[in-house]
């Protein structure tokens, strides 16, 4: 069980949380102008790499609130 | 002390170049290597391994096979493979220990009950062999399943295909890689691709540790690993790796007849040949490469297992383990070409593809040896995720397996 920092409420069980995948994947500006290609990477494509990586988690079963933290995808340490 | 038994496979040295590079030595590579040599008389083939043969998730899995998905393209590819599998130990002549001891899918609320009859139907209508059963037809086919109706979730009925069933996945993989081998594939263990030679956009080999090779196509099968092994080439797939855990619990005598997989009380439960009982269910939510997931998903799947089988209460679980699965936005394969000339990439099985073991290898097997799509693995090229014509399977993929 991951142990996940909340930056509001501290660290809690990994079960009060919902993942939310990879950070920072801005809602494209003007999605009427994306190729069919990139509008599918907007979509579909995220990283998704061994070591360290930015993702999203909810406190779903607590504050409610959406984060981002840093994880290492191998020692699930949270870097940051 | 007795002999050592016939070793299955040489152990060879790479040479410094081969017409087909299959990258990962899972069941998926061993099966592409194989039919290569089978059906097209491509002999001139390697498998990169980086750890042992069949390691990875081929030892991991928990062998359910069944062709019964919802739409016309799965169940074309699935039923291939199922038709594969019915002769399989002939064929590679080892006995894989393949038993159609027939998969149960049970219904617990209306909407299950809807979906189980729709792909019954579907499935039907593509020659897919399947039943509706009734909760007394149900308790028929395998009496340790609780259909009383007074429990938190009652069993309404169940879909069943009766040509379903298990595999020994050690076997699987050790039939088709001695196969493989006898036919000329160089089987090379311990080699870690870790790097693409390039001419221009064209793949023209790859880098190992145990240096160059030299290639006139590559074939990814590397699964869990599979964005690690393109990024290399920098291709970016619609794959995010996630753990997929399961247990078994100690020996017990035959006590369960079938494979039952519940999606709605999220579970599937089998006995092994041997007498472990099998459970898995979902993945764990995050990414991840660390093999292991969290034990309260274990925890998870051991309760629901005791609500569909009370009788098993007091069994004791002997092992728990998790493998790397490479799971797609709709829950199908990813096979056929790449946008580097020359690069094939087999992927996006996820919880489910070693039940596509054959076909997965006979299809990628045509692909790599004619640079097209065989007509089965076409509708799941990396194209869809731009023209949107997914292949949406959650519905019969959502308990993994
Ligand atoms: C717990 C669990 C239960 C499952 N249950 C079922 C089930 O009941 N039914 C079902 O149909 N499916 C099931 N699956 C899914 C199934 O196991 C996989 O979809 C399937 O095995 C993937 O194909 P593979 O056998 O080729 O993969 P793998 O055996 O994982 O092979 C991939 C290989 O590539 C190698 N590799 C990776 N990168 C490199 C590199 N750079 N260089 C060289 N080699 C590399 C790896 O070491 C690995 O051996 C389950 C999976 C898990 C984890
Ligand atoms: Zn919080």
């Amino acid at each position: 069980m991951l142990l996940i920092p909340c930056p509001w409420c501290g660290d809690r069980d990994e079960t009060e949380f919902h993942y939310g995948g990879q950070a920072g994947v801005p809602y494209p500006e003007r999605p009427a102008d994306l190729s069919d290609e990139d509008w599918g990477r907007y979509l579909f494509v995220r990283d998704n790499p061994k070591g360290r990586f930015e993702e999203r988690w909810s406190h779903s079963a607590g504050c409610r609130r959406w984060f981002s933290i840093v994880r290492d995808t191998v020692s699930n340490e949270i870097v940051r | 002390m007795s002999e050592h038994p016939d070793r299955l496979w040489r152990n060879p040295e790479p040479r410094s170049g081969y017409d087909v590079v299959i990258v990962g030595g899972g069941g998926h590579g061993l099966a592409t290597a194989y039919y290569l040599a089978a059906n097209h008389g491509i002999r001139n083939v390697a498998v990169l391994e980086k750890g042992w043969l069949a390691g990875g998730n081929m030892a991991r899995n928990t062998t359910i096979i069944r062709s019964n998905y919802l739409w016309d393209e799965s169940a074309a590819i699935y039923e291939h493979a199922l038709k594969l599998w019915e002769g399989l130990s002939a064929e590679l002549d080892y006995d894989i220990l393949f038993s159609q001891r027939g998969v149960l899918n049970l219904a617990h609320t209306l909407q299950d009950v809807r979906e189980g009859t729709r792909r019954v139907n579907a499935n039907r209508l593509n020659g897919v062999d399947a039943e509706w059963l009734d909760p007394d037809e149900v308790q028929k086919f395998c009496p340790v399943v609780n259909t009383s109706p007074d429990v938190r979730y009652p069993v309404l009925g169940a879909t069943l295909q009766p040509r379903a069933g298990i595999a020994k996945h050690d076997h699987v993989a050790w039939a088709f890689a001695r196969k493989a081998d006898e036919l000329g594939v160089d089987l090379i263990q311990g080699c870690e691709v870790t790097g693409f030679l390039k001419q221009g956009n064209k793949v023209v080999g790859v880098e190992t540790n145990l240096g160059p090779i030299r290639a006139g196509r590559v074939g990814m099968a590397a699964a869990g690993h599979s964005s690690v092994l393109a990024s290399l080439a920098d291709v970016r797939l619609p794959v995010q790796s996630h753990p997929l855990q399961a247990l078994v619990s100690e020996l017990l005598e035959p006590v369960h007849p079938c494979v039952v997989m519940s999606n709605h009380v999220h579970v599937y439960v089998s006995q092994a040949h041997k007498g472990e009982l099998v459970m898995g269910a979902g993945i764990d939510p995050y990414n991840s490469y660390a093999q292991r997931g969290s034990v309260h998903v274990i925890e998870q799947q051991m309760a629901a297992a005791l609500e569909l089988f009370p009788i098993f209460a007091r069994a004791h679980v002997l092992r728990t383990w998790g493998g790397i699965v490479d799971v797609t936005p709709d829950a199908s394969p990813i096979i056929g070409p790449t946008p580097v000339d020359e690069l094939f990439v087999n992927c996006g099985w996820g919880t489910g593809g070693f039940k596509a073991t054959p076909a997965s290898g006979w299809t990628y097997a045509h692909t790599l040896a004619t640079g097209k799509a065989h007509p089965l693995n076409e509708p799941f090229a990396l194209e869809r995720f731009t023209t949107g014509a997914l292949i949406d399977e959650h519905g019969a993929a959502a308990v993994a397996h």
